[in-house]
């Protein structure tokens, strides 16, 4: 019978926050370095310019049909040579994960704008706005509204998919995990206390997202 | 008529893949005219009205509002979104959907127009907002959202936010169609008031007696041709043509059973 030992845990509290921060301060920089170009391949995938279309669109397949740690692993290894410049573990798993979330982003905001009834930016047009005022003024705060809940839904399983950058040395939650029960032997304990962390952050926020969705749901 | 036609509409085509909307259409509207277009659904005349503020852009032909004039056909270049952005600003158009924001207050919906397209100080734009509000009968409801106000309400406040630039030409394209028949009226009412003010009007409708009373001419188009354009009460009293009549005879057995 195995001897749980969680008293150990206590003297690797340093490693595991400033995991808990690493892993944080990636999943803002991915999350927001994703919405941007989410918003702009969205957009692109509604251009009237079909070439612009295809661009957008074969952008979002390649980063969606590709699984996220053979992406990592490619950013960090086979990148750099291709294009001949250096790159850091975290600039590589950065643009990596960005990237792939900014392709699941994209398919929410061009959801998010189909989903607004024609009539919204022909009053618009009727009005004289240009189509681009029409997008800004009309159409997008009513997108953006839908888009909130499955944007944050996406943005938790960013969270989640930082723990890959480990794979890297990215000094993240679950690498400072690794070293702890390399250290300790007490893998066990350890990797209970990683995902009891994990939860503690995500937990909070996917109630949070319910109780956003249910909110929207009524004001609609 | 001595004065120039506020709207002028030539040999006007629209294509739909491979079905003709509209073959050859002609119309022209004399300033504080009110025209209604009336016809059996298909017939292109709600297409022929987007075509007017050009939300359909037609395949051949000309369009002039006012002092802005678009051809279009194989030769001619279609206009840019800034031109179009330009020449929709003076035609004000009511939709059978109402299509108002449901994001802005009614107040904010009539003022988007002169503050995001006329670029009108708020307060100014506001002021404006609110009297047309009040001539619309809801001076009461500018703060409210579209999704408080009935179907009547929404298409008066739509009407507010068309008559907010200031357009020379208002269109309608079945205004009162999505309404509940108590609601018709209120909405008929505003578009009279404006009809007697002096504004150019085009109007959508399948309401026959308000056609007959309010405009000044009646077009019967059918199958993307007019088949019959004339004073209202001749059109609707005695049709000439044998179309215009079979038309209107579904109406006329509504009213009178």
């Amino acid at each position: 019978m195995y001897q749980w030992d969680f008293s150990i845990l206590w003297s690797y509290r340093w490693l595991f926050w400033n995991g808990l921060l690493v892993t944080l301060g990636f999943t803002v920089a991915i999350v927001v370095l994703g919405l941007i170009v989410g918003l702009a391949a969205g957009l692109l995938r509604l251009a009237r310019f079909a070439p612009i279309r295809w661009v957008a669109q074969a952008y979002v397949e390649v980063f969606r049909c590709t699984p996220i740690l053979v992406q990592l692993v490619w950013f960090y290894y086979a990148l750099p040579i291709l294009a001949g410049i250096e790159m850091t573990a975290t600039t590589a798993a950065v643009l990596a994960l960005s990237l792939y979330g900014g392709a699941f982003y994209a398919e929410i905001v061009r959801g998010g704008i189909a989903s607004i009834e024609a009539g919204q930016s022909e009053a618009a047009l009727a009005l004289g706005m240009t189509p681009g005022q029409a997008m800004r003024r009309i159409v997008l705060p009513q997108a953006l509204k839908r888009m909130v809940p499955p944007l944050m839904n996406q943005s938790i399983i960013q969270l989640k998919n930082t723990s890959l950058v480990s794979v890297l040395a990215v000094p993240d939650l679950l690498y400072q995990g690794q070293a702890a029960a390399h250290d300790s032997y007490r893998p066990l304990e350890i990797y209970t206390l990683v995902a009891v962390l994990y939860f503690a952050v995500l937990f909070p926020l996917t109630l949070l997202v319910g109780r956003l969705e249910r909110r929207l749901a009524r004001a609609d | 008529m001595s004065t120039a036609p506020m709207i002028e509409v030539s040999a006007l085509k629209k294509v739909f893949g491979d079905h003709t909307v509209l073959r050859s259409v002609d119309l022209k509207v004399a300033p504080g005219e009110v025209v209604a277009l009336i016809g059996p659904s298909g017939s292109g005349k709600s297409t022929l009205l987007r075509c007017l503020n050009l939300l359909v852009v037609p395949d051949g032909g000309a369009v002039r509002v006012g002092g802005r004039s678009f051809r279009f056909g194989a030769s001619a270049s279609l206009p840019g979104a800034g031109e179009l952005a330009k020449f929709r600003a003076a035609t004000g158009m009511v939709f059978q959907q109402f299509n108002l924001f449901p994001h802005m207050s009614a107040l904010a919906n009539v003022m988007e127009g002169p503050v995001t397209v006329r670029r009108m100080a708020r307060a100014q734009a506001e002021t404006l907002a609110r009297s047309l509000l009040a001539k619309v009968g809801l001076a009461d409801k500018a703060e409210q959202y579209p999704s408080r106000l009935s179907g009547g309400q929404k298409q008066r406040v739509a009407i507010a936010r068309a008559l907010a630039m200031e357009p020379a030409v208002m269109l309608f394209d079945e205004a009162t169609s999505a309404l509940d028949p108590e609601l018709v009226g209120e909405v008929l009412g505003v578009m009279q008031s404006l009809a007697a003010e002096g504004m150019t009007m085009v109007i959508v409708t399948h309401e026959i007696a308000f056609a007959r009373d309010v405009a000044d001419r009646v077009v019967f188009l059918r199958d993307g041709v007019i088949h019959e354009d004339g004073p209202a009460r001749q059109v609707i009293d005695a049709p000439r043509e044998e179309a215009t009549r079979a038309f209107l005879s579904h109406f006329h057995r509504q009213r009178e059973s």
